[in-house]
């Protein structure tokens, strides 16, 4: 019987433990302090790079920012070149970048949140089902997708045949795509834990199956499903590579959704490719990096206040 | 089966033949009978796994909430079919409190007295709201308790008072009989007690049909006992009746503690 015979040799390992000598404790404590000390590295390892570059965002980007960073679009080539020649601040700001990243984010949202929530839904009613698997894992291959290649979807689904150019819409299309597998995880992860008791005790007094989920279920899992739409966003928030084939950018702010829009990030990588610009890739950097660590932040407090 | 000793007159609900399977062929409850009687406190007892909460939940067609499962027979509440009855009507004269207490956790102690009447839709004016919510949580002694936190989530309270707010939220609909699935079983001795003393109380007004493995329980406060053993009714009657003088020797054999 395993059972036992392994039982007999914890046993026998105790009494060999109860007789070691003393040079082999001094032995095990070293090896012991070694190994906490190779963790305790790791672990430094894996948060500098978060601090070298929140470090370096600010120490490089923080003159640029102020009231005009905000509200104002960009400076032309020679204008910066000017003020750079001047020794000045660079003039300007990036208004069209966030008001195009705002636009965006939004429309994206207001297409994956429903779609994911009610799949999430579906996932959670029916967990055995043929569809409900097969949805949940093309929702995971789904995520697997390198965004650019979500791009090249909207550009073929939205750029062509419906904005017949650049536009919003085709960006906030490639995002929600984005989006749509965290939100539908999140949603059927969050209803998961919701204990079924809660569900019998509505069923008990006779509520219609919909509104147990609407009235009852959603408002009782609310702050996870809020957890994974906030992590969701700022999932996308910073995403570059499909906006290059749908959004494309623009110098001016544009809310119109079926025009050419900037982002933030696409803002970032033509600073790069402008070498009197350099100086505001770091301001622009530091301000999404601070929207997306509040994002996250936000989400990290509801989702322990709701343990 | 033995249930001559049972002759009930005008019963508040009849199970007729009721068999519940939850794989085909596979039979939790098998071919019950019996008359529950008006206000009076009915046990069902039996070890784990008996059928017992098979049974009680298939009086609210609770069952309905998941596939295959199977539910033959007939069961008559006030005289009318279930299987006849609108969900909402039938779970409005049959209602349930189960074995954890489950108040729901976004809505006020206020609110979840007349769930049953916010979720479903049905307005009630502020006043009958105030009515309603007054006369539920003296019925189950919390008024007291909790008249001036009213707004105050639910899941506050403690766990007793925490199922008795559970039975005011069935007793708000007024229902005809009141199911309870081990109401006790997650509670300590003092809030037991007191849930004990309640529904002694409430069979003035109500029908209560209770399953418990507590068989004390059962001995303290039910008027009639029903043994169930691997899905069949083994013995139903009296409960003093049962208690002092079994007929079946599996009965004896569990209320003596030889099994269970």
């Amino acid at each position: 019987m395993p059972l036992v015979s392994s039982s007999l040799n914890e046993w026998g390992n105790m009494n060999s433990a109860a007789k070691i000598t003393v040079a082999n404790l001094s032995r095990r404590t070293l090896k012991d302090k070694l190994f906490k000390g190779l963790v305790l590295f790791m672990s430094l390892i894996t948060i500098s790079p978060i601090v070298l570059i929140i470090y370096k965002l600010v120490e490089k980007g923080y003159r640029q920012i102020s009231l005009d960073f905000i509200i104002k679009t960009p400076p032309n080539t020679f204008e910066a070149m000017t003020a750079l020649s001047n020794g000045e601040l660079i003039p300007g700001g990036i208004a069209n970048g966030i008001t195009g990243t705002l636009l965006m984010v939004v429309l994206a949202s207001v297409i994956a949140i429903p779609v994911g929530v009610i799949t999430g839904i579906y996932l959670y009613e029916n967990p055995g089902k043929l569809l409900a698997n097969l949805t949940r894992n093309i929702s995971d291959i789904l995520q697997g997708v390198p965004s650019i290649v979500l791009g090249l979807i909207a550009y073929m689904w939205i750029v062509k045949p419906i904005t017949s150019g650049f536009s919003a819409l085709a960006g906030s299309v490639s995002l929600s795509i984005m989006m749509l597998p965290m939100i539908v995880r999140s949603t059927e992860e969050t209803l998961k834990m919701i204990p079924e008791s809660i569900k019998e005790a509505a069923v008990a007094l006779g509520v219609p199956y919909y509104k147990v989920i609407l009235r009852v279920l959603i408002p009782t899992g609310f702050s996870g499903l809020l957890t994974g739409i906030l992590l969701g966003i700022s999932r996308i928030l910073g995403e570059t590579a499909p906006l290059m084939l749908t959004a494309l950018g623009s110098s001016v702010i544009n809310l119109d959704i079926t025009k050419p829009t900037s982002a933030i990030p696409l803002l970032i990588w033509e600073f790069y490719n402008d070498p009197n610009m350099v100086d505001l890739i770091w301001s622009s950097s530091l301000l999404l990096m601070g929207m997306v660590l509040t994002l996250n932040l936000v989400s990290k407090r509801i989702a322990a206040r709701t343990k | 089966m033995k249930e001559d000793n049972v002759n009930i007159k005008d019963p508040v609900l009849s199970i007729r033949n009721l068999s519940v399977a939850y794989d085909k062929g596979n039979y939790a409850v098998k071919d019950v009978s019996a008359d529950i009687k008006r206000n009076a406190v009915t046990a069902i007892m039996g070890p784990s796994g008996c059928g017992k909460s098979t049974m009680l939940r298939a009086i609210n067609r609770m069952h309905e909430l998941y596939e295959n499962i199977e539910t033959k027979g007939s069961l008559i509440l006030n005289g009318k079919d279930i299987t006849d009855m609108p969900t909402i009507q039938l779970r409005r004269m049959a209602g349930m409190v189960f074995q954890r207490p489950n108040p729901f956790p976004t809505l006020s102690i206020y609110d979840n007295v007349i769930a049953g009447y916010k979720l479903n839709g049905i307005r009630l004016k502020k006043k009958e709201r105030d009515e309603v919510v007054e006369r539920s949580l003296r019925d189950v002694t919390l008024w007291d308790e909790v008249k001036d936190t009213l707004h105050k989530k639910g899941t506050f309270l403690s766990g007793g008072q925490q199922q008795r707010l559970c039975i005011a939220r069935a007793l708000a609909f007024d229902p005809e009989v009141i199911l309870l699935d081990e109401p006790t079983s997650a509670l300590d001795p003092v809030a037991t007690s007191k849930i004990e003393d309640l529904l002694v109380k409430l069979k003035e007004n109500y029908s209560i049909l209770m399953v418990t493995h507590n068989m004390s329980q059962a001995a303290r406060i039910s008027d009639y006992s029903m043994f169930m053993y691997l899905g069949e009714l083994v013995e139903y009657g009296k409960t003093k009746d049962m208690f002092t003088n079994p007929k079946d020797r599996r009965t004896e054999e569990y209320l003596t503690g030889k099994f269970g």
